[in-house]
């Protein structure tokens, strides 16, 4: 498809400009103004909505297709909460900061503080602040607090974080933003961090252990309670990544196992859409004696009952501009508020019979590392398929065809040939059994059939993508 | 309730298929000391009554005032077609394009607004976007410690408060220094900031406007960076860029921006999206998420996240930035807004920001009392010197209904009487002689 700037015709208008009711000024002095203007599409409104429009259906979707990538938690985004969160489209976050202005803007600010304590209830923490931006932006966030608080006690030879080898990405990179070294241990047989490995790992250098639970490779872990014995009794904190709880809802909560930090992805676990890469919104959580490092600033509920917004002097400082990604708040609110007690229960509960029932229904064709219960998300691994040459890519772009969005594949690095399958609660048997049907068929052609699985996708507006060209042209951006 | 689909003849079957009793037992690898000790959460409630709840929370959100503040979030009209365009299913539904072949909508859009951040900066290579202005910001900084392998960066006085918090928040853990040069007056203080770079240092920042509203020729402090081997990093307001000179034609080495104003809701402070934009030269040290053009096995062109050897799924804790997700909706919004322009309606909005603030400007400086500081050339903020305490002008005309501006004090200590007033497109002559002759009436009634 031709991009829009190829669409572009010398002197073509879309949207009109406002009509100006003041008069003309003066220009900007000669070196300050733009020499070019820029070399922005002219197109008619109608050939930018058909653009769009087309553009948009060269993507798969959760509304258009199943999407169980692992990780992800790609479930139903309820409408409703769409409406809810496009309510306050017309707030100026900035009048919340005017003296004065926090008695105009009640209503969003009873969203920020009533959310925080949905979520503190939900993990256990004590408070919580919803100003980082995404799940990663939370972790970072997480461990500056964390070093805030070895600060504090002057505890300042702490300089390593420890990660599980199973663990995303993201947490280390999170901490080495926050300037700590990163200790990786090695995951066990059993499937979860080494715990003798952990124990060695261990040194009153160490300021924190990040772990995800139920971990990257969909296991409940039943040494959390110990790994964070062991840290506290080193003088660390532990750090839980709250990716993958929407399969414990109401069943677990990582304050009352003894985590000090957590974060949780609104747009996993709580409904808000993915946006196709974004907003998300990563809210942290923590435990009593760290509130004060929380950052700045803290929406505060007065006694008569009315919302303030409240400097917070000892906190690590500000982490974004206002209070979080508000809108994607918003919707969160409204799931959560919707869902209940029992619906949230409801959810990791059907999550992870999903998970179950699609891991029972593969494993006799797909190898399956950890054979043992899983919670929301189950980890297979093609290795059974690569002696016939067929990869779990191969797997995955065959599944496009058949208008499945693909698992999660390569990821956890820890399993050779990753096929990662996150069902989530919203998806039906009947929906689940037919992505099984072509599982099951693409084991089938994986031996009678290669050559089929190789050339996939072929009913895609294109096929397999040159990446390697991608990085040596690195054409990012249009002439 | 959660929307789960399965009837219980579907649970039973799955629980036959899975050989569990029940869906409690599925649970069981949770040692019972582990569960939780309370989840003391209200039952739930229908559609109905939550949009009651919500319309009852929406009404008191301000919406009513009449914003003459700015500080980086900016009140613009945006086209109809942003909306629609941007709640297709098919794009706020999907994720990373992870998978190419069946996200090309999704990853063409981001191409074409790399390309559209590009033009607008005058640089040579754009992300798929950042999570905010001053996000954006603190990324740039770090990427200049990357570039340059040294530890401090310059930070002008006149960049916005709150990305200035943000930088030094981000560049605290890393044991990085922050040198505040604090501004003359409402504009950046040039000669101490050319003395202020020497060869320790990886880049000075900037904003234009500036937080005050003042614009400035950066091309001399860009050549006496590039003299130490610094870089210029400018943080730039979009919409200014259709009337003033890029970060790109000033000499920038690094554009950031918040993006908010390209067709992002107010929304109470997000989601919005920050760009960033570099030379070509320093692309593979770019924080976040990037795509490329490549072609298919056919020669059909087609569009790939690319340069991922830099990021944290592949690199770990080497890689250039923690991000995983970036703003993409939030950005397709801005590409969207910027296509229904068009090359001349873009231009047009800025000139029409332009006049009205020159307008205000007349009618508000000639407000007996209040004077104009200097902040020489400005773009749609300007800088006003009140005779009274700039915070309480401010709370007496929020009851009436206007949001005349930002005052400085809380930032600027000493400046306690100065505000800063931003006017919009949207703004009409009607609304601005009304905000004069309120102030009028609040400064001597």
């Amino acid at each position: 498809m031709e991009l829009i700037f190829e669409k572009s015709v010398s002197g073509r208008t879309g949207v009109r400009v406002p009509l100006s009711d003041v008069p003309n000024a003066a220009p900007l002095p000669d070196e300050l103004r733009r020499r070019e203007p820029v070399r922005l599409p002219e197109v008619a409104e109608l050939d930018l909505v058909r653009h769009y429009t087309n553009l948009s259906r060269r993507n798969f979707s959760v509304d258009t297709n199943f999407y169980p990538l692992g990780s992800c938690t790609m479930k139903y985004n309820t409408k409703v909460t769409e409406n809810a969160g496009a309510l306050f489209a017309s707030c100026h976050p900035m009048v919340a900061l005017l003296p004065g202005g926090d008695k105009l803007v009640q209503g969003p600010l009873s969203i920020v503080y009533e959310l925080e304590r949905q979520l503190a209830e939900i993990t256990g923490m004590e408070e919580v602040t919803t100003q980082p931006l995404a799940g990663a932006h939370g972790e970072m966030t997480g461990i500056m607090v964390i070093a805030a608080y070895h600060k504090a006690r002057g505890d300042e030879k702490r300089k390593y974080v420890i990660v599980p080898d199973s663990s995303h990405g993201t947490n280390p990179a999170s901490a080495a933003m926050a300037g700590y070294e990163i200790v990786t241990v090695p995951t066990a047989p059993y499937g979860d961090m080494d715990l003798d490995l952990f124990r060695q790992a261990m040194n009153e250098e160490v300021a924190a252990v990040m772990l995800t639970c139920p971990n990257t490779l969909g296991l409940f872990n039943p040494h959390i309670a110990e790994i964070c014995a062991i840290a506290h009794e080193g003088g660390a904190l532990t750090y839980y990544d709250g990716a993958n709880l929407n399969a414990i809802l109401g069943k677990v909560r990582p304050g009352d196992v003894g985590f000090d930090v957590i974060h949780v992805n609104l747009h996993k676990t709580f409904g808000t859409p993915h946006g196709g890469g974004g907003p998300g919104s990563g809210p942290i959580g923590v435990r009593g004696d760290l509130v004060r490092f929380l950052p700045t600033p803290r929406v505060v509920r007065r006694e008569d009952g009315s919302y303030a917004v409240e400097d917070h002097p000892e906190g690590i400082g500000r982490v974004s501009d206002f209070f979080g990604n508000f809108a994607i708040m918003a919707r969160a609110y409204a799931y959560i508020t919707m869902l209940g007690r029992e619906g949230l229960v409801e959810v990791s509960e059907q999550a992870v019979l999903n998970a179950n029932y699609i891991m029972a229904r593969l494993k006799e064709e797909y190898d399956l590392p950890f054979d043992q219960t899983c919670m929301h998300e189950c980890v297979f691994s093609a290795s059974r398929q690569v002696q016939n040459g067929v990869h779990a890519i191969d797997v995955a772009k065959y599944l496009i065809d058949r208008g499945f969005h693909p698992p999660t594949v390569y990821f956890p690095l820890n399993v050779k040939e990753a096929i990662m399958i996150e069902p989530t609660e919203t998806e039906s048997k009947q929906t689940m059994d037919a992505f099984i049907e072509v599982m099951l068929e693409a084991a089938r052609l994986a031996k009678e059939d290669p050559e089929r699985l190789h050339e996939a996708p072929v009913t895609t507006p294109v096929g397999r993508l040159d990446e390697t060209r991608a990085a040596r042209m690195q054409q990012v951006c249009c002439e | 309730m959660g929307y789960c689909p399965n009837t219980p003849d579907d649970i039973r079957d799955m629980l036959a298929a899975i050989g569990a009793a029940s869906v409690e037992e599925l649970f069981a690898p949770i040692p019972a000391e582990l569960r939780a000790k309370s989840f003391d959460l209200p039952p739930g409630m229908s559609e109905l009554e939550l949009m009651r709840l919500m319309r009852e929370k929406a009404a008191s959100c301000g919406a009513d005032v009449t914003p003459f503040i700015g500080g980086g979030i900016y009140d613009h009209f945006i086209p109809a077609a942003v909306d629609h365009l941007a709640s297709r299913a098919e794009f706020y539904t999907a994720y990373t394009p992870y998978q190419p072949e069946c996200a090309q909508g999704t990853l063409q859009a981001l191409y074409e607004y790399q390309t559209t951040i590009c033009r607008l900066t005058g640089l040579e290579a754009s992300n798929a976007s950042l999570y905010d202005g001053g996000t954006a910001v603190a990324e740039a900084a770090l990427m200049s410690l990357r570039i340059t392998d040294r530890h401090k960066v310059i930070l002008d006085g006149s960049v916005n408060p709150l990305h200035r918090e943000i930088v030094t928040g981000y560049l605290h853990g890393l044991s990085a220094q922050a040198v505040d040069v604090a501004p003359d007056g409402c504009v950046s203080d040039l000669a101490r900031l050319m003395a202020s770079i020497d060869d320790e240092t990886a880049a000075v920042i900037v904003q234009s406007p500036n937080f005050f509203g003042s614009v400035q020729d950066f091309r001399e402090l860009a050549q006496k960076a590039h003299d130490h081997e610094a870089l210029l990093i400018v943080s730039c307001y979009p919409i200014a860029m259709g009337l003033v000179a890029s970060p790109g034609e000033m000499g920038a080495d690094i554009a950031v921006g918040e993006g908010q104003s390209l067709g992002n809701h107010l929304s109470f402070g997000g989601p919005y999206f920050g760009f960033i934009a570099t030379r070509k030269r320093f692309i593979r040290n770019l924080p976040g998420r990037i795509v490329g053009e490549t072609i298919d096995h056919q020669g059909r062109r087609g569009f790939v996240l690319t340069l991922q050897a830099r990021e944290q799924h592949i690199k770990r804790h080497k890689a250039t930035s923690n991000i995983c997700s970036n703003q993409s909706l939030c950005a397709l919004r801005g590409l969207i807004f910027c296509a229904s322009l068009g090359m001349k309606g873009f231009e047009d909005l800025a000139r029409l920001n332009y006049d009205k603030a020159q307008y205000a400007k007349s009618v508000l400086g000639a407000v007996r009392g209040v004077d104009l500081l200097n902040c020489g050339a400005t773009f749609n903020e300007f800088t006003l010197a009140l005779p009274k305490d700039a915070a309480e002008v401010v709370q007496r005309l929020l009851d009436k209904g206007i949001a005349a501006g930002v005052p400085l004090g809380q930032y600027y200590p000493g400046m306690e009487r100065a505000l800063v007033v931003t006017v919009t497109e949207k703004r009409t002559k009607d609304e601005i002689d009304r905000l004069a002759a309120l102030l009028e009436e609040v400064l001597w009634s």
